[in-house]
């Protein structure tokens, strides 16, 4: 069971003056699988990514990535070793070009870029690999574009590519689908389908036709607790889970 | 050239052309001082425009370069250039225990931190013995430049002071216009999205904070070559101030912005010295029309109307 695990939490537990917005939470997920972690608003899921990438330290509790103890690290080096996440709030260097958005990313590779004397024109090497990331997400015809300038959905299509450029071994999606239109939620999820090969990705949905086409398991968080975890059809006939969505039906 | 776009080389051509005439037209030791309060300018937009951060504090390296520059040719007969370069690095290892101190926290909370840590160095320029307190180092020699170029000649000393400010001008340019530059932009726009990507921002931070500090020492240890004295108005917080305003008027993070912004500051409190306190009272206001009015200054307002990035 360890061996296929690349991320495991023990007890996680983050507290804020007394409000436990994340509660013993032991989560454990497994490689190549598309996780989603679900739960009504507040239940503490984007905490649980917060403190996943080192965001926020944990009050309490263990992070296990890839067997390694990654609990209280710099989020800069959780990043390193191949832990990724988007977030909720489009996440973009508004003011760069679509390129250059990516170009950052790939620019990682290097190192450190603390080389302030040498010409950005050494970058260029990176714009071939940019340019097909872009295309791969279907912004092809933006390269150039200032990223203000993008409709919302393009805007999380570029963060994914962004993401995507570091080559992650593990994705943490926030919510990619939040806040689109239809034709752009397709989009996405036809591309999470595609870059899905060789990564694991853990995602905060809460369109639940989303999950139930692209998850293969799927944690229910309420109130910072886990509620229910399993595939979508365990969990969707779950009373409990039902109850948390919808609130009870008695009486 | 240098990665200018064709836009920026034009008037980079123009800024040299201007540079170049200048001295035949108008006194030259007027122009360096627009020179040396252009690249104060330019130390502190690489920190406000290009990084996001406001200092409030830069007189502190501005002026501690000087000192350093006037005592250690006054007292220790150094060349010039030596001089100069031991102001730039005082003013890096004062930008590196400062700037440790102040770049973990952002925003107005940066700027106060700034600002207390300048007045700090402040009250030690006041007391140290070698400052010369309130008299500060006066008749400093400008002596001769690599011990054969006489700097005592107003128009040589101008050349020199112009072929600094222009390989300051060209280093912060090279610095944007970097892999670095390029994480620093990243950081401006938004740095948990920088760290997210694996970037250790404060390290960043630091390192071009240090940078700017390390100009700042240049130019003030310039200022203290040209006008052979280093007083107490270097380090003062009306310098710091100053530079804000000198920055703000030309145009945050514009390449072209600081340089045109000390000309307009410097030459208001050349030609209105006559009217006293009225030169405070007009760069208020002028501050105020250009907060109200054009808020991007001279040089963004211009790039925004012809549609390019200067």
């Amino acid at each position: 069971m360890t061996d296929d695990t690349i991320l495991e939490t023990e007890g996680l537990t983050r507290e804020f003056g007394g409000f436990l917005a994340v509660d013993g939470v032991s989560l454990r997920v497994a490689t190549g699988n598309i996780h989603a972690l679900i739960g009504p608003n507040g239940a503490g899921k984007t905490t649980c990514f917060n403190l996943l990438t080192s965001f926020l330290p944990p009050t309490r509790g263990k992070i296990t990535f890839k067997g390694r103890d990654i609990t209280g690290m710099k989020p800069a080096m959780v990043a390193r070793l191949g832990l990724i996440r988007s977030f909720q709030i489009s996440a973009v260097f508004p003011h760069l070009t679509a390129l250059e958005n990516v170009r950052l990313a790939l620019q990682r590779v290097r190192g450190a870029s603390f080389d302030f004397w040498r010409s950005d024109r050494t970058l260029k090497v990176f714009d071939d690999r940019a340019r097909e990331l872009l295309f791969d997400v279907g912004l092809s015809g933006f390269a150039e574009t200032v990223v203000a300038d993008l409709s919302y959905g393009l805007k999380r299509a570029l963060e994914i590519a962004t993401t995507l450029a570091l080559d992650p071994e593990m994705m943490l999606l926030d919510e990619p689908t939040a806040g689109m239109a239809h034709g752009d939620v397709d989009r996405i999820v036809d591309l999470i389908k595609r870059i899905r090969k060789g990564r694991t990705i853990l995602m905060v949905e809460h369109n639940l036709s989303v999950v139930e086409g692209l998850c293969d398991r799927i944690t229910v968080l309420t109130r910072g607790k886990v509620l229910a975890e399993g595939d979508y059809a365990t969990v969707s006939k779950n009373p409990e889970v039902i109850a948390a969505y919808l609130g009870t039906v008695d009486a | 050239m240098f990665g200018f776009s064709r836009a920026e080389s034009i008037a980079f051509v123009v800024m040299l052309a201007l540079i170049a005439v200048s001295p035949f037209v108008l006194y030259p030791v007027f122009l360096m001082r627009v020179l040396c309060a252009a690249l104060f300018a330019c130390a502190f937009n690489l920190m406000i425009g290009y990084v996001g951060l406001l200092s409030f504090g830069h007189a502190a390296f501005f002026g501690m370069g000087s000192y350093v520059a006037a005592w250690t040719m006054k007292f220790w007969g150094l060349d010039a250039s030596v001089a100069i370069v031991l102001g730039g690095l005082t003013g890096a290892a004062l930008g590196l225990v400062l700037g440790f101190l102040a770049i973990r926290r952002s925003g107005i909370y940066f700027a106060m931190i700034t600002l207390a840590l300048a007045q700090m160095v402040y009250f030690f320029c006041l007391e140290a013995p070698f400052t010369g307190g309130e008299d500060g180092i006066q008749q400093v020699p400008r002596g001769y430049l690599f011990g054969l170029i006489d700097l005592s000649n107003d128009m040589t000393m101008y050349w020199v002071t112009a072929a600094i400010f222009i390989g300051g001008f060209l280093l912060v340019h090279r610095i944007i216009h970097s892999p670095f530059g390029q994480v620093l932009k990243g950081i401006r726009e938004n740095e948990p999205r920088a760290t997210s990507l694996g970037y250790r921002t404060d390290d960043y931070k630091l390192i071009a904070f240090v940078l700017s500090c390390m100009i700042a020492g240049v130019a003030g240890g310039t200022k203290a070559l040209v006008f052979g004295i280093a007083t107490l108005t270097d380090v003062n917080s009306a310098t710091s101030g100053e530079v804000v305003l000198t920055t703000l008027l030309g145009g945050l993070g514009t390449v072209f912005g600081p340089a045109a912004g000390a000309l307009v500051v410097t030459s208001m409190e050349n030609y209105l010295a006559q009217f006293g306190a009225w030169v405070t009272v007009t760069q208020g206001v002028i501050f105020m029309i250009c907060v109200l009015a054009f808020r991007r200054g001279i040089i963004g307002e211009l790039g925004a109307f012809f549609k390019i990035s200067l």
